[in-house]
């Protein structure tokens, strides 16, 4: 019975990967789960849970030194597609399971128009001719919504948004009608607001084109929107399945109810936010008592922006240059010891702001006042004693620090520069306090990089700001880079060290629960201007202006008890 | 990039293994990257003991018949070592009596006299040498390895030099961008828009003939591939994130560009110079064989082709087949030896 309504079975999947000639790295360790006919089933998980590639193997897209043993099976159409020869793997590519990648950008061919991309598909898998494919690709562009679709047949790439590459790419998947469409992670790329439309999109096709979607991601927000049934993974195996009503009000893995709960929450603001090790070594979520956050009126100001703004100059012609303004007339109050969230979507500018407050961009105009000093107007060398005040932690913890110093030297440098610490012995020991601070163990000090996980290099990033004891730390997108439960460790560190030492934090960030959990203050930008400023609490339950009302409504809610009623 | 630490910090810790060690490592897996590390190697130690007077100091004693046979083609006919010993032997016959008519005769016995004080050595030439010899008799396998002393030296520090401008050139032309930038590509593009040779025949005759001189052509035109790729690599490394975050605690200009972003790109210029001490021994060969090479009292490999060139007509090969085997091998080695460095040394960051 069960055989006849399951489109593709996964049975006891198992994928080692070689990496040198002695070492074998087990990335699946015998999974399997069921993707039921016109059903959504979502395969979650954090970073190296092997989600992606149980994924890719069902396709036999499997880089070259994978191995994968004789007893695993993935049962599609009463074949093993493990053992299918690769004719008959490129016959169902595409035309019968087809997929859609992470970033649309770099999915696409940017020397092609993508109107010669998708009839490419059509032409190769259904026999159509030139002329009849062009057709059938206006019609799959104006179904996945891009408006005047005959003009978009000829643009290339670039000149479309990351939403509509996306929506290119998913015209591309759905071209042939396939039976199983696998998206892995089509939303992280994206902005919220196009988050919300990419996967009302792919919900309206599932329903009539009756697909079945294998809905990759670590984001069980998005799961709850979309998903009928999941499967939970980590390190390789599954930790539980079920239907999506089950996992997300009866969890019964202790990981799935850690995943659960290190979100931060719309509506609740924990004095700190449950880790997994609480859930698979202690009693679960305990520390609940909520924390009130706000700025009053008489909190004394640490940085005071007027009219900041920041244009950039593109060359156009041979002398000509356009100004492209980034920034314009950005004004706030940063409070002492507070936290002022700054949110947007990509291009909004709130990154440009805060790279222009550490004067890694020169302002077009504007102040910054910084203990009533003006820093845009300071010499680089006045500037040298206040660069040690003001920090920033930036996104991407594998480019932030440099591959070829040692923590100890990333550590001790500018401890170094602005001569913190008597003399090199001195530096070291309170490069070992730092250490401990963030919760690394001593022996780091030794260590490069690249021995250490994302979350614990954001860590090292983190001491190494808290070296030149700073008052103000700007954390552009430092934790949009991380695993959830890792996001979870490093918002407790950050809001600790506010706690310990009074830090003033400018956070930016694009997702909007995290900011409503940290911050004090909320800025909304769009396209270089700021919307609104108020309370965190106040901005998320009285929205005045519509497009931060826009925004708030794109925020995935996660598991909606109504959506499953009906 | 070790960090200095005082050693009684945490004696207990292990210290991590460094990019180096790792690439250490990794080269000692590639088995043809050791075969011609080992290669390599052998070459550098024969410069040094022939720099030191080791081996072939000798190099420019005639020891052989002219153009000698090689020791393994001993029964081989040689015309023109028969010629030359005929001529020996010619000249050691009784000239024809003129002492009738000539003026200096009544002073020939004198003059002998004091010829017969001096002593003359007869230098027993032999028939053949190990690898044969050249037009004045001299043994081809040491002018072969005196030879590789002089062209890897030249090659060596010409590569040195050039990889030492075009990194500075294109670590200041990518760094600063703009004004600097634009004034070194105008410099390079006016530079490498002269056809490469007219440009070292143009410096050779400008400057004397002579070792230091051919090290200044070379590295005075080689730097400008490298400067590009060093531009290019400082132009990527700028916009990285750790660079800014050098920037927002306060590095200066100097340790960003020599202490952050040089180590990144080191293995781009470390790979660059091997590549170009290839070349530039090639560039040697070709400089000495166009007459604009090392002086005539040395030799190398390239003055070796040259001379080749005309015993390759009257069927001499030893000389072409030892100064070019010995070059072949080398930078054969040499380039497989930079591929494996190149993988060794990417520091892939993840």
């Amino acid at each position: 019975m069960a055989d006849e309504k399951n489109l593709l079975e996964v049975r006891d999947l198992r994928v080692a990967f070689r990496l040198d000639r002695h070492n074998v790295f087990e990335a699946v360790k015998g999974v399997s789960f069921d993707i039921p006919t016109h059903r959504t089933v979502a395969l979650v998980g954090e970073s190296g849970s092997g989600k992606s590639v149980s994924a890719m193997s069902i396709l036999g897209l499997l880089p070259e030194n994978a191995i994968v043993p004789a007893d695993s099976r993935i049962l599609y159409g009463g074949a093993d597609l493990l053992k299918a020869p690769t004719e008959r793997l490129r016959a169902i590519r595409g035309k019968e399971i087809s997929v859609i990648f992470q970033e649309p950008m770099t999915s696409l061919n940017p020397v092609f128009p993508v109107g010669d991309q998708i009839g490419e598909v059509l032409r190769l898998h259904m026999g159509l001719g030139s002329r009849a494919a062009a057709t059938r690709a206006v019609e799959l562009l104006s179904e996945v919504g891009i408006p005047e679709p005959h003009l978009r047949m000829r643009s290339f790439p670039h000149e479309l948004s990351g939403g509509q590459q996306q929506r290119v790419m998913i015209a591309m998947a759905i071209a042939c009608e396939p039976k199983l469409l696998i998206a892995d992670e089509p939303t992280t790329a994206l902005d919220v607001t196009i988050q919300k439309q990419i996967l009302d999109l792919i919900a309206r096709l599932q329903e009539r084109h009756h697909m079945s979607v294998l809905f990759i991601t670590h984001d069980l927000g998005v799961v709850g929107e979309i998903a009928d049934e999941v499967v939970v993974m980590q390190s390789g195996a599954i930790q539980e399945k079920g239907a999506a009503r089950e996992i997300f009000e009866t969890p019964r893995h202790p990981y799935t109810k850690a995943l659960l709960a290190c979100r931060p929450r719309l509506d609740r603001r924990p004095r700190r936010l449950p880790v997994i090790d609480d859930f698979m070594n202690g009693p679960g979520a305990v520390d609940l008592e909520e924390r009130s956050r706000g700025v009053k009126e008489g909190d004394a100001a640490i940085l005071e922006v007027k009219g900041l703004a920041k244009t950039f100059f593109l060359k156009e012609g041979l002398f000509g240059r356009k100004a492209v303004p980034a920034v314009k007339d950005v004004s706030f109050r940063l409070a002492r010891g507070k936290t002022l969230g700054l949110v947007g979507e990509s291009g909004s500018g709130k990154t440009t702001v805060g790279l222009t407050l550490m004067r890694l961009h020169d302002a077009t105009g504007g102040e910054v006042l910084f203990d009533g000093k003006d820093l845009l107007s300071l010499s680089d060398r006045e500037m040298m004693a206040y660069r040690r005040r003001i920090q920033i932690i930036f996104q991407n913890p594998y480019a932030s620090l440099n591959p070829r110093f040692t923590v100890g030297n990333i550590l001790t440098e500018p401890m170094k520069i602005h001569g913190i610490g008597a003399d090199q012995k001195a530096r070291v020991e309170m490069a070992f306090q730092l250490l401990a601070r963030v919760g690394l163990p001593e022996a780091s000090f030794y260590k490069y990089p690249h021995e250490f996980s994302g979350g614990q290099r954001q860590r090292i990033a983190i001491a190494r700001c808290l070296t030149m004891k700073p008052d103000v730390l700007i954390c552009d997108e430092s934790v949009s880079a991380l695993d959830v439960s890792v996001q979870a460790q490093v918002l407790n560190l950050l809001q600790d060290l506010q706690d310990e030492f009074g830090l003033s934090y400018i956070f930016i960030s694009h997702d909007l629960a995290v900011v409503k959990y940290i911050s004090d203050q909320i800025m909304v930008m769009n396209q270089g201007e700021v919307v609104e400023i108020a309370d965190a609490d106040e901005i998320y339950l009285n929205p005045k202006q519509d497009y931060t009302r826009k925004l708030l409504a794109s925020i995935p809610r996660g598991w909606d008890a109504s959506r499953a009623a009906a | 990039m070790s960090a200095v630490l005082p050693n009684n910090a945490a004696p207990a810790v292990q210290e991590s293994p460094g990019l180096w060690t790792l690439a250490w490592r990794r080269l000692r897996q590639d088995r043809v990257g050791m075969v011609c590390l080992v290669v390599v190697v052998v070459y550098l130690a024969m410069m040094v003991a022939s720099f030191a007077g080791l081996v072939a100091g000798d190099w420019n004693k005639e020891r052989g018949v002219s153009y000698a046979n090689p020791s393994f083609l001993a029964g081989a006919e040689n015309l023109e070592a028969r010629e030359v010993t005929n001529r020996d032997g010619e000249s050691r016959a009784k000239p024809v009596d003129l002492s009738d008519i000539d003026p200096l005769a009544p002073r020939y016995k004198e003059w002998e006299e004091r010829a017969a004080k001096i002593a003359v050595t007869e230098v027993k030439r032999s028939e053949t040498l190990p690898f044969g010899g050249d037009k004045w008799g001299r043994d081809v396998l040491k002018k072969a390895v005196k030879g590789a002393e002089i062209s890897i030296f030249v090659g060596l520090t010409a590569a040195f030099f050039a990889t030492l401008i075009g990194t500075v050139l294109g670590a200041l032309a990518g760094y600063w961008g703009g004004r600097v930038n634009d004034f070194l590509e105008w410099f390079y593009n006016i530079f490498t828009s002269i056809p490469y040779i007219l440009l070292i025949l143009a410096f050779a005759a400008v400057f004397k003939r002579g070792l230091d001189t051919i090290i200044v052509i070379l590295a005075l035109t080689g730097w400008t591939g490298i400067y590009r790729l060093v531009r290019a690599e400082y132009i990527k490394h700028c916009g990285r994130e750790y660079v800014k975050a050098a920037q927002a605690i306060g590095a200066s200009h100097a340790s960003r560009m020599f202490v952050h972003i040089l180590p990144n790109a080191s293995h781009v210029i470390l790979v660059q110079l091997s590549q170009h001490v290839v070349s530039f021994i090639k560039a040697e060969v070709i400089l000495s064989f166009l007459g604009l090479g090392v002086p005539v009292d040395l030799v190398s490999w390239g003055t070796m082709l040259a001379e080749a060139q005309n015993e390759l007509v009257i069927g001499k090969w030893w000389q072409l087949v030892a100064a070019g085997a010995g070059m072949a091998v080398l930078v054969t080695a040499f380039s497989m030896l930079t591929d494996s460095l190149r993988d060794a040394l990417d520091p892939k960051l993840k």
